[in-house]
């Protein structure tokens, strides 16, 4: 409930925080310091005509998702030109040359290789009922499909979902989202679904999975917390940057290496526990893992990524 | 194992780990410019011997060369979004992420600083 009124408030902010953004986007302005001061310290008349232009420049954006994908990867082609887009799956450690020699060598004996072992033996163990994951997914590799919009539930339904419906329909309890068997289980789709370009859709039959795609997209640009940050200020405006001693990585890529063996969790965790953990550190109140507003968030993320391939499971500072 | 991961790890990143800093020995706007709790105005400046200073914003230094008076200053760090609502600089004062009295004490500190 309460939740469901803090999205809604989010939802009425956002026309104008995610436009100003997306004005500045669009154009390629790194965030300049003087368009405040010109708004501010000009008559009326060149303010409301400076808003009336912002407008029209940001109208594309609210066409299709395809250029909402293209206006982001260009920005991101002027920060890092030397980059290509498979390279995004490796998330900071593609920028940040130091630490990238570390973590390619932590890759070679990858803490995350027993939650692949054990998701395998989980996906392999029969039902009470004697059917067998394989029932629901005859081939293992699809973690690159997902996000997928259903039609008949009416949600975006990520990965975890679906393998939670996948144990209901066989009359199995639900596994809870944050615990080992659930990200083992993640883990092991993942690594058969390795070097699989990201191809998740939005279909253009029903309006709500566009609208899902946009609530995703609006939660991105929202300004929030007490530090009063949204996504995009970390990860678009100052990707590259350096807050304290950590690189900001690029968002392009974010949902490729999941789950992710981190060293500060010391195990192996889900894409929303890092979301949780980025609202947490902007002082923001946490969501839980799929949640409504987490899964549109994955769905718009996925769908900025795609093409880039699947490299979970992976680690982590 | 778990720690054994950990520990290759923690060698491996600890160029990246951050020292204490002895901050008893600060002036107190320092200490709360300095302290990750409080200002923490290091994850985005470079100010003084601060180590390991992030560079989103521009190194804090000679301000009163940047500012008319300390009331400016002021500003800046109670609300930067009032004079660019695209800031990365978090709002401290409107916020209340540090106190009024934090706020005038980080002025003085970065007042002084050549
Ligand atoms: C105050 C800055 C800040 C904000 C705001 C922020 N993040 Fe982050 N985020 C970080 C830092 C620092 C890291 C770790 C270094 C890196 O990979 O960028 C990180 C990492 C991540 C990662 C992991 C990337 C990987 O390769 O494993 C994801 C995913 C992510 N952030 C998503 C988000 C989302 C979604 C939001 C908004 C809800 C958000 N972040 C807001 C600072 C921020
Ligand atoms: C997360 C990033 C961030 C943090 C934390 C931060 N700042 Fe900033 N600050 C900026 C950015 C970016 C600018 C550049 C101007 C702008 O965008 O508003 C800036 C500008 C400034 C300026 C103006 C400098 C000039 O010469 O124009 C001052 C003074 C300042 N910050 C003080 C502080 C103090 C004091 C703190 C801590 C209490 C702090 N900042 C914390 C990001 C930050």
């Amino acid at each position: 409930m309460a939740l469901d009124n803090r999205f809604q408030a989010s939802m009425m902010h956002t026309d104008t925080t995610a436009l100003i953004h997306t004005i500045d986007f669009l154009l390629m302005i790194p965030y300049p310091k003087k368009s405040a001061k010109l708004i501010m310290g000009n008559p009326l008349w060149r303010r409301l005509s400076l808003i009336l232009i912002s407008f029209l420049i940001a109208l594309p954006l609210y066409a299709t998702p395809k250029q909402d994908q293209a206006a982001f990867r260009k920005h991101y082609q002027l920060v890092f030109p030397q980059l290509k887009l498979a390279d995004y799956a490796n998330g900071v450690y593609a920028i940040d040359e130091i630490a990238r020699q570390s973590w390619l060598a932590i890759e070679e004996f990858p803490p995350y290789e027993t939650a692949i072992e054990e998701g395998k033996k989980l996906f392999n163990t029969a039902f009470s009922n004697g059917k067998h994951y394989a029932h629901c997914f005859p081939n293992k590799g699809i973690a690159d499909e997902y996000p997928k919009w259903s039609k008949t539930q009416g949600e975006v339904i990520t990965l975890a979902i679906a393998i939670n419906n996948c144990r209901t329909s066989q009359h199995e309890p639900a596994l809870p989202y944050e615990k080992a068997d659930m990200v083992n289980l993640l883990a092991y789709l993942s690594h058969t679904s390795r070097g699989k370009p990201i191809h998740v859709t939005i279909p253009k039959n029903d309006p709500r999975a566009m609208s899902a795609y946009e609530q995703g997209k609006a939660f991105y640009y929202q300004r929030q917390g007490q530090l009063n940050f949204s996504c995009a200020t970390c990860h678009i405006q100052n990707a590259g940057k350096k807050l304290r001693s950590e690189i900001l990585s690029a968002s392009l890529g974010h949902t490729s290496n999941w789950p992710t063996y981190r060293l500060k969790w010391g195990e192996i965790g889900s894409l929303h526990r890092r979301f949780a953990e980025c609202l947490t550190q902007i002082k923001a109140e946490p969501l839980p893992e799929q949640s409504v507003e987490f899964r549109n968030l994955e769905y718009f993320l996925s769908y900025m990524g795609n093409g880039i391939p699947i490299s979970g499971p992976s680690t982590r500072k | 194992m778990k720690t054994i991961i950990s520990l290759v790890f923690l060698t491996l990143f600890s160029c990246t780990s951050i020292t204490k800093m002895p901050e008893q020995a600060f002036s107190p706007g320092k200490q709360i410019a300095f302290s990750r709790d409080k200002g923490n105005c290091l994850a985005c400046h470079a100010i003084e011997d601060g180590e390991y200073p992030g560079n989103i914003g521009p190194a804090l230094k000679a301000l009163s060369t940047r500012f008319k008076n300390k009331q400016q200053l002021r500003e800046q760090i109670w609300d930067a979004t009032q004079f660019n609502p695209e800031t990365s600089m978090p709002p401290f004062g409107k916020n209340k992420i540090i106190s009024s009295e934090e706020i005038d004490q980080v002025v003085d500190y970065l007042w002084g600083i050549e």
